[in-house]
């Protein structure tokens, strides 16, 4: 029998170093660390699932460790220690059993289970990282970018070179250059295309099987660094939140801005979009936890999680109350208010079955779009 | 064109009472016309507004208001003489309704017992300061060419601050301040916005690592302003009281106004800074007390005063295009209910 915490919807790093997973169905977040054993050294910077099946989650740390939790025991299992290189860590993934670590100086470091330290491999990726992230189709190739140091995406198989390094734009009407900053980047599922936001209010779309090295897309969103982002299922839209909490649904197609999703506080540290359901959780500096519905905008769960949220982890799940109720109706509970909850789910996936004609009508992006100028986006 | 429609209607209206008279009585008749006319039925009532006549109509009201008020004093005095009669068997009296007890629930306020938040704050920006590791040294600065109102204000902020120091701004950036400042160890920056003499803004930065926090200033009263003030403050370290910061924000907004003075205030001078919080509106008052007997105590206000509201509050120091925000008050999106307080 797994632990409850199998269970649990999102998971969110803090900033005091505490892991909290959220049932957003019962309407429960529980800590998964002692309030005693806290230490700001532990503060999460950056965190990733350890497989598919989402049995475990891979906590990066301040102070250098990596933090191996299982969901299926609800405790922490493994503590490594992958300090190198210089700063936070700024993004984690896994390939094959082998854990990526990247940090702010741009040391990437892959940490081959069971081997000496000498026999990992090493990619300097350039100074300021602000974001890496693994390509979730071909889990060899990782992109990263940061402040002066334009999107680069490595082959893990070839790390003498990145296989694709994007250009600078063209200079401004006054002749100047562009300031560089990447501040978040993902790739797009079913193509080789990479979305990244930056410091300077843009979203910028990238194509590495064009000729092109310059962006295929760009689009202008206010004026206030934007901080994170996260590409909906269908790759056709992306959602992206600015340092004063303004959360914005962007099409990658035509580089408009669709819809404002709302009630948001303070600065957005991480969105993550659900695999399937037309959902967005997001978390940042105001200490909520928030999960909107992308299609129409509303509010389905705020919760107040005590301390400023850094990442958050989204489960796969497309039927989130399923299992659960599986393993309660094995343990012969039954529950008059289960049921009521049950209602409200069934609810739920007619919004799902909805959502995934709809996806499937609109046919999927093909071939690049010329370059356009850029939106600016009111 | 107008008399032709008006024609219509009245044609129309006699189709209508045709109908009627074909269909029954003459008692229903009355009935069925005013639904014709689209107005839902109610049992004749006397409307004052309906007198044509307008002396009549004023004097119609005016008996009407004595009566309202005649029933009102009989209610009362009913209810005290029950009150009365009961003795100390009475119901407590209700509590009135006000918007700060009407408050929409926040879930957002700090329960004293929760360790997360205790650690939380234990660790923030201001936890040197509150474990006695640092003495605060204040900087106050103003906009750029301050008025004569603006520069008097400042002057009375920093009589009240201890060890505050005022330097004119000469045209300096906040950014280019910020190092200088942390360079020669002050521990926190204010800087007073002024429109047309009338100082309407107030940044409080903490350092050096922040928060910034941006507040709407009104109502700012100079000592000369105030009637039935005392005589000028001396140079003891005040009490400070902190009222209703009682929200996750308001923590953090108070720690940083507690940072502002100096542990251990001199009682001798029976000096105190009152913040006091109602509705999101921070009003601040400086007064000296004096215990007259064992239970009644005289206040004197000193002066300045002024009225604060939260506009924003950034995490770090002073930067207001690249900073991140940590709060950010937005009118239309939160200001929803008039019972939805933030601090």
């Amino acid at each position: 029998m797994a632990s409850p915490a199998r269970w649990n919807h999102v998971w969110v790093g803090t900033e005091t170093g505490i892991l909290k997973g959220v049932n957003l169905h019962r309407k429960q977040a529980s800590n998964y660390m002692e309030v005693s054993a806290l230490n700001r050294a532990q503060e999460v910077c950056a965190m990733c699932w350890g497989d598919e099946h989402e049995s475990e989650i891979f906590l990066a740390c301040r102070d250098g460790t990596v933090k191996i939790f299982s969901t299926e025991k609800g405790k922490f299992t493994e503590f490594r220690d992958c300090s190198g290189g210089e700063g936070l860590f700024r993004g984690l993934a896994v390939h094959e059993s082998s854990l990526i670590t990247c940090v702010e100086s741009g040391l990437v470091k892959v940490w081959k289970e069971g081997t000496q330290e000498d026999g990992n491999t090493e990619i300097n990726t350039g100074p300021n990282i602000a974001k890496m992230r693994q390509n979730p189709e071909m889990q060899h190739c990782i992109g990263t970018g940061g402040k002066e140091n334009d999107l680069k995406v490595w082959d893990l198989q070839r790390p003498d070179q990145p296989i694709f390094k994007a250009k600078n734009v063209r200079n401004d009407w006054l002749d100047l250059r562009v300031p560089v900053w990447v501040q978040d980047l993902q790739f797009l599922p079913r193509s080789q295309k990479i979305v990244t936001c930056t410091g300077h209010h843009q979203v910028r779309l990238y194509d590495p099987c064009s000729p092109q090295r310059r962006p295929v897309l760009e689009a202008l969103f206010q004026e206030y660094p934007l901080t994170a982002l996260s590409v909906t299922p269908d790759a056709n839209y992306v959602v992206v939140g600015n340092t004063q909490g303004s959360v914005a649904i962007i099409d990658l197609r035509q580089g408009k801005l669709v819809k404002c999703l709302k009630g948001f506080a303070g600065s957005v540290r991480s969105i993550q979009c659900h695999a399937s359901l037309p959902l967005v959780a997001s978390c940042g500096l105001d200490r909520f936890l928030r999960v909107h519905n992308i299609e129409d905008k509303q509010l389905l769960h705020k919760v107040f999680l005590k301390s400023r949220l850094n990442c958050l982890l989204m489960t796969g799940r497309e039927r989130w109350e399923q299992e659960e109720q599986q393993e309660i109706s094995s343990l012969s509970q039954e529950d008059v208010k289960e049921e009521e909850q049950d209602e409200i789910w069934n609810m739920m996936e007619t919004v799902q079955d909805k959502a995934g004609r709809k996806h499937s009508t609109e046919p999927p992006p093909q071939g690049c779009r010329p370059y356009k100028k850029p939106k600016k986006i009111p | 064109m107008a008399d032709n429609d008006e024609r219509l209607r009245k044609e129309q209206g006699k189709k209508q009472r045709k109908v009627v008279d074909s269909n029954g009585t003459g008692s229903e008749n009355e009935v069925v016309e005013q639904q014709g006319h689209g107005e839902v039925l109610f049992p004749p009532t006397f409307n004052i507004s309906e007198i044509k006549n307008r002396q009549r109509r004023q004097f119609m009201f005016l008996r009407f208001k004595q009566e309202r008020r005649k029933e009102k004093l009989a209610i009362k005095k009913k209810r005290r003489k029950e009150r009365e009669a009961l003795g100390d068997k009475a119901p407590p009296k209700p509590v009135p309704k006000t918007i700060e007890n009407q408050r929409i629930y926040d879930e957002t306020v700090v329960d004293p017992t929760d360790e997360e938040v205790a650690f939380d704050e234990a660790t923030d920006e201001f936890a040197s300061y509150f474990n006695r590791q640092t003495i605060p040294k204040i900087l106050i600065t103003t906009s750029d060419r301050p008025r004569g109102r603006c520069v008097r204000f400042c002057d009375q902020l920093s009589s009240i601050i201890p060890n505050s120091h005022v330097y004119y701004r000469r045209g300096l950036a906040l950014k280019r301040i910020i190092p200088q400042c942390i360079s020669r160890g002050f521990t926190d920056l204010i800087v007073i916005n002024e429109d047309r003499k009338v100082p309407n803004g107030l940044v409080l930065s903490h350092l050096p690592e922040g928060p910034t926090a941006h507040f709407k200033m009104s109502s700012a009263r100079l000592r000369k302003e105030i009637k039935r003030k005392g005589k000028a403050p001396t140079e003891h370290q005040p009490e400070v009281i902190l009222n209703n910061f009682t929200t996750r924000l308001g923590h953090s907004i108070g720690r940083m106004f507690a940072s502002l003075f100096p542990h251990d205030p001199q009682f001798t001078g029976r000096q105190v800074a009152t913040f006091h919080n109602q509705r999101d509106y921070i009003f601040f008052r400086f007064h000296r007390y004096i215990f007259k007997n064992e239970k009644k105590v005289g206040i004197q206000e000193l002066g300045p005063r002024f009225t604060l509201k939260l506009r924003s509050l950034q995490k770090g120091t002073f930067d207001s295009k690249f900073g991140e925000y940590e709060w950010v008050h937005k009118r239309h999106e939160m200001d929803t209910s008039r019972r939805k307080f933030h601090l």
